[in-house]
């Protein structure tokens, strides 16, 4: 395959790939949090935290990408404080990340917390009255009983963050090396003349990653790699 | 030995029950929707009444007056709910040493004394989804127990159980009364339940006692009615 694919086109594929673990890898913690609070817990406001969440999967790329330069470009105030310490995120491949992030976030907590819903509560209150605290609940009892959900919602959002395109051209723009992906190397291989070659190549690896997130979602949705555990499916009663 | 006063109104109930016990066992007697589990969820924390005091073995876990409610975490109580409620994603033996874990508790004999009581001993690497309903209320039994409880709390434990499996359990209870003398509150509608566990019985009618009993005065009672035959 070193072959078939250029030089470039590996540096796409890769960039792409890294962009996408990692982006996943970044919003899991804060997704897990959020995905918790909006299972569990019933607080003012929660209809607009749930609205906002949603904002990604609506707006068009290109404004969320713009947003992202607005809040975190040079020019802006975060943005500027975070230069002071080094920390730049316009025009950079971490600028990506982030963006893929900001795109994949709302379908990784939207899993997770279908997941966290789908625990029997009262395994919960069974842990509690035998002693464990908030914590030790969350990692021995909401957390294994979820790993399902959770490992789809990052399939998910990985093939998200692995095909994002507007907000990482508005945030990040198309630096060889730096910052142009696979889906931002086919879009400028489709503007170059000869360019479609390349295109059909990096198209069928977007193709073939494609089917292996989806595969991946399907297996781990299923019960193929997973025990079936009919009780965390229990409807729930009072506690 | 407990104090109980709790009131509390859910859309269907109104819930004033108050009674004092320093026996072994303790029974609550009465028809479903008396309120019975919802007394046991008070004990435990897992519902907090509107008003009322509860104390068991002289602490104090809940007190409306005073602002006091301990949390469930801490109250120290064995609660065995009727579906035995068995981590499903662990094998019987982490199912009864989770609440030990939990309380940071390494005592390896008070494993092995349970274990063997209640004969665990061939189910210990079994995933709860695999025991038939009396095993899987053995087990539950032994994970409360394992937790060093103050009390006990037995939800109904037989029910649901074929007659077999019911009579069995029932044995277990009755031995776990007899060696380990752990003060428990069991609630039922079964009277043959409070026949061969309990020293005294709170009779539930409607959110309210309607009557406490030596469990002798109860057998007298339900034995002259002929209301129900006795195991």
């Amino acid at each position: 395959m070193t072959g078939w694919l250029s030089a470039q086109d590996w540096q796409a594929l890769v960039l792409s790939l890294r962009v996408g673990l990692l982006s996943v890898v970044l919003s899991l913690p804060v997704g897990l949090a959020l995905a918790w609070v909006l299972s569990r817990k019933r607080f003012p406001g929660r209809i607009l935290v749930e609205a906002l969440l949603f904002l990604p999967l609506i707006l068009p790329p290109v404004v969320t990408g713009y947003a992202l330069l607005a809040l975190l470009g040079r020019n802006a105030p975060l943005g500027r404080l975070l230069a002071e310490f080094g920390i730049v995120f316009a025009f950079r491949w971490t600028g990506a990340v982030i963006a893929a992030a900001v795109m994949g976030f709302p379908l990784l907590v939207l899993s997770i917390r279908a997941a966290f819903d789908s625990v029997d509560q009262r395994l919960e209150a069974a842990a509690e009255t035998l002693g464990a605290g908030a914590w030790r609940r969350f990692a021995t009892i909401t957390l294994p009983l979820s790993l399902r959900g959770i490992a789809a919602g990052c399939v998910l959002a990985f093939a998200r963050a692995f095909g994002e395109f507007g907000a990482t051209i508005s945030f990040v723009s198309n630096i060889p090396g730096e910052t142009r992906t696979l889906p931002i190397a086919i879009y400028e291989l489709l503007n170059v003349p000869g360019g479609m070659p390349g295109v059909n190549r990096l198209s069928l690896v977007a193709v073939l990653v494609a089917i292996a997130a989806a595969a991946s979602a399907t297996l781990i949705a299923g019960d193929a790699l997973w025990r079936r555990s009919p009780d965390t499916h229990a409807t729930r009663a009072r506690r | 030995m407990i104090e109980f006063a709790m009131r509390h109104a859910f859309t269907d109930l109104e819930l004033d029950v108050s009674f004092r016990a320093g026996v072994r066992t303790l029974a609550l007697f009465g028809d479903s929707g008396a309120g019975k589990t919802s007394v046991l969820n008070a004990i435990a924390g897992l519902l907090a009444p509107r008003a009322g005091r509860i104390v068991l073995d002289g602490r104090v876990l809940f007190d409306s007056d005073e602002g006091i409610d301990v949390a469930v975490a801490e109250r120290r109580v064995g609660y065995v709910f009727q579906d035995g409620r068995l981590f499903p994603h662990l094998d019987v033996r982490a199912n009864l040493l989770y609440g030990a874990r939990s309380r940071g508790v390494d005592d390896n004999a008070d494993f092995d004394a349970v274990v063997a009581l209640l004969e665990l001993v061939p189910l210990l690497a079994r995933a709860p989804q695999s025991l038939s309903g009396g095993e899987r209320q053995r087990a539950a039994i032994g994970r409360a127990l394992l937790a060093q409880p103050r009390a006990l709390l037995l939800d109904e434990p037989l029910t649901g159980l074929h007659f077999e499996a019911r009579r069995q359990v029932l044995d277990y209870l009755r031995r776990l009364k007899r060696e380990l003398g752990v003060f428990t509150v069991l609630v039922t509608h079964h009277a043959d339940e409070v026949a061969a566990l309990a020293d005294e019985v709170v009779l539930l009618a409607g959110g309210e006692v309607a009557g406490q009993l030596a469990r002798d005065e109860f057998v007298a009672g339900r034995v002259g009615s002929g209301a129900v035959p006795l195991a």
